[in-house]
């Protein structure tokens, strides 16, 4: 099962949702097609943005990092932050900001406690490199790398309910020691 | 594309926003295309301050006039005349075509003049309703425009909700800020206080306040670009060998500033000009809503595209993202574009790869 059937699986028929850092729109017009849940997608990169235009989806070019004033409290039933939570600059106020415009957040990540990738760090002595992760330490977006016990220490901290789980290697669900096995985390949580 | 001036007259009454009545008015257009038999393809486009009714193509008698929205409109372009029907307008209370100041009263058979009254966005549109009814649109596909006319096209969705699929907004704000209004009442005081103004009745005195008029479109001018803008254009460069220590013009600035004064006041009427910028001024949809501008488009049923430029101080993004947040308020369909072009305000009339890649889109997703 892929992430975005997963987070379909997740997001019940109807819905209204809120995909941050939605790239070309693809999850919410998979979305819109599978669960007729309408929703609009927040970008910044101007190619994207067009991209969800053409795609037909609603999109906002908008900056994360200043946060979601432009949508209004419980606006939304899941807010969705797809492989976008590494590259954000401050987490903590995006999350909460997320949970007061959402019912529901649903964020994934790559795994940095993946074994390969500790293996890279720990053995091959570089930074990790991956399908996940295909950038070089130099010319990646990513800023903040988390590993599953990382992002649950946050969520306590930040009073967070982790409601779901899911934990995938090359398109395969994980269950045996998902924080080692494996490479992307998909979580859905509450206030 | 060689294309044709219109007018279409009115002879039942428009009352006004501020209770006068038009007896009767003229409507200057163009359009571009064809309309097809489903009647579903025609888009509005409104202008701005300066503009027309002529947004595309040439005259065959004047080849070089070309549309002032020539690289947005047209076979081919972003907006495509092969796949929709195009009306170009000119609001009431202009002096390009539509009846207006200089236009004969018919109480008098004298020019309007002062007397013309003061008409508002909402009047616009009104008046715009019964070209569509005329044209035989019963409902725009779209309706678009930058600045004031992004006014309009907001408009349009409130007055006339059902008569609108897509309202395309660009460069726009909800509400003149103070500062905005503050320009605007400077370049009013410059025309009224022209010796040659006459109280608004100097067509009888053979006179036009040019003086007014060239520094209206001066301030005018200074707050449709960026600092930046201008700095890339015009510099600290000379336009004379050396400083003059006189009163001449020193600075190229000063220079473009005078000439297009200069050139504006030949062709911009006055009274035309200081209902233009009262209707900017006056222009608050959420006025009657308390303020509440999601209150206000509740009664909205189009789809809306809202695009911003992130170095316009004039109508600064924060002003579209309003816009954008009463839209999401009421769950209608919207996308919105911060582009992040240098020009200014007037980054709406310039061909910009991702703003025109945008609206390309966006036009060929609406379903005829």
């Amino acid at each position: 099962m892929t992430e975005a059937e997963t987070i379909a699986r997740w997001v019940s028929p109807g819905a209204r949702v809120l995909d941050l850092g939605c790239g070309d729109g693809s999850l919410l017009r998979q979305l819109w097609q599978t669960r007729q849940a309408p929703g609009y997608g927040v970008e910044i990169d101007d190619a994207k943005v067009i991209e969800c235009i053409r795609n037909d989806v609603n999109v906002l070019q908008m900056d994360l990092e200043d946060g979601l004033a432009a949508f209004g409290d419980r606006s939304f039933d899941y807010v969705i932050l797809s492989e976008t939570l590494q590259a954000i600059h401050r987490q903590e106020p995006l999350l909460k900001e997320m949970l007061r415009v959402g019912h529901e957040a649903i964020v994934s990540f790559p795994n940095f406690g993946y074994w390969r990738a500790r293996i890279q760090i720990a053995i091959a002595g570089h930074m990790p490199v991956s399908k996940e992760l295909p950038y070089q330490w130099y010319d990646t977006p990513n800023v903040h790398h988390c590993t599953l016990v990382d992002f649950e220490a946050l969520c306590a901290k930040l009073g967070f309910k982790v409601l779901e789980r899911f934990v995938l290697t090359d398109g395969g669900p994980v269950s045996l020691l998902p924080n080692l096995l494996g490479s992307l985390a998909v979580y859905r949580v509450s206030a | 594309m060689i294309v044709e001036a219109c007018k279409a007259k009115f002879t039942e009454p428009l009352r006004l926003k501020s209770g006068a009545v038009l007896p009767q008015f003229e409507i200057a257009y163009e359009t571009y295309g064809e309309l097809n038999a489903a009647r579903s393809n025609a888009v509005l486009v409104c202008h701005a301050l300066n503009a027309s009714h002529h947004v595309a193509g040439s005259y065959a008698d004047d080849p070089d006039n070309l549309g002032w929205w020539d690289n947005m409109v047209g076979p081919g372009k972003p907006l495509d005349t092969e796949r929709f029907f195009v009306v170009g307008n000119n609001y009431i209370g202009s002096c390009f075509g539509s009846t207006g100041p200089t236009s004969p009263n018919p109480a008098t058979g004298k020019p309007w003049g002062a007397d013309f009254p003061v008409v508002t966005v909402e009047d616009w549109v009104a008046a715009q309703a019964r070209l569509a009814d005329h044209l035989g649109i019963e409902r725009f596909a779209a309706v678009m425009g930058g600045s004031l006319g992004a006014m309009q096209a907001l408009q349009w969705a409130l007055s006339f909700p059902a008569r609108v699929r897509n309202s395309i907004v660009i460069a726009a704000t909800p509400r003149l800020s103070a500062q905005n209004i503050a320009f605007n009442e400077v370049a009013r005081q410059a025309i009224m206080t022209d010796p040659d103004f006459h109280g608004g009745h100097y067509y009888e005195q053979g006179v036009v306040p040019v003086r007014g008029l060239r520094i209206a479109r001066m301030i005018g001018h200074i707050t449709y670009l960026s600092d930046d803008a201008m700095m890339e254009k015009f510099g600290r460069q000379l336009r004379r060998a050396a400083l003059g220590f006189d009163f001449d013009a020193d600075f190229e600035i000063e220079s473009y500033l005078r000439h297009q004064g200069d050139k504006f006041s030949t062709y911009f009427d006055a009274n035309t000009y200081l209902r233009i910028t009262k209707a900017l001024d006056y222009y608050d949809p959420a006025a009657d809503y308390g303020g509440d501008l999601s209150a206000a488009f509740a009664r909205a049923q189009a789809d809306f595209l809202v695009v911003s430029f992130t170095s316009d101080w004039r109508f600064s993004s924060a002003r579209s993202r309003e816009i954008v947040r009463a839209l999401l308020d009421n769950r209608r369909v919207v996308s919105y574009l911060e582009i992040d072009a240098p020009q200014g305000h007037d980054a709406f009339l310039m061909d910009d790869a991702r703003y025109f890649g945008a609206l390309r889109a966006y036009f060929a997703n609406i379903v005829l």
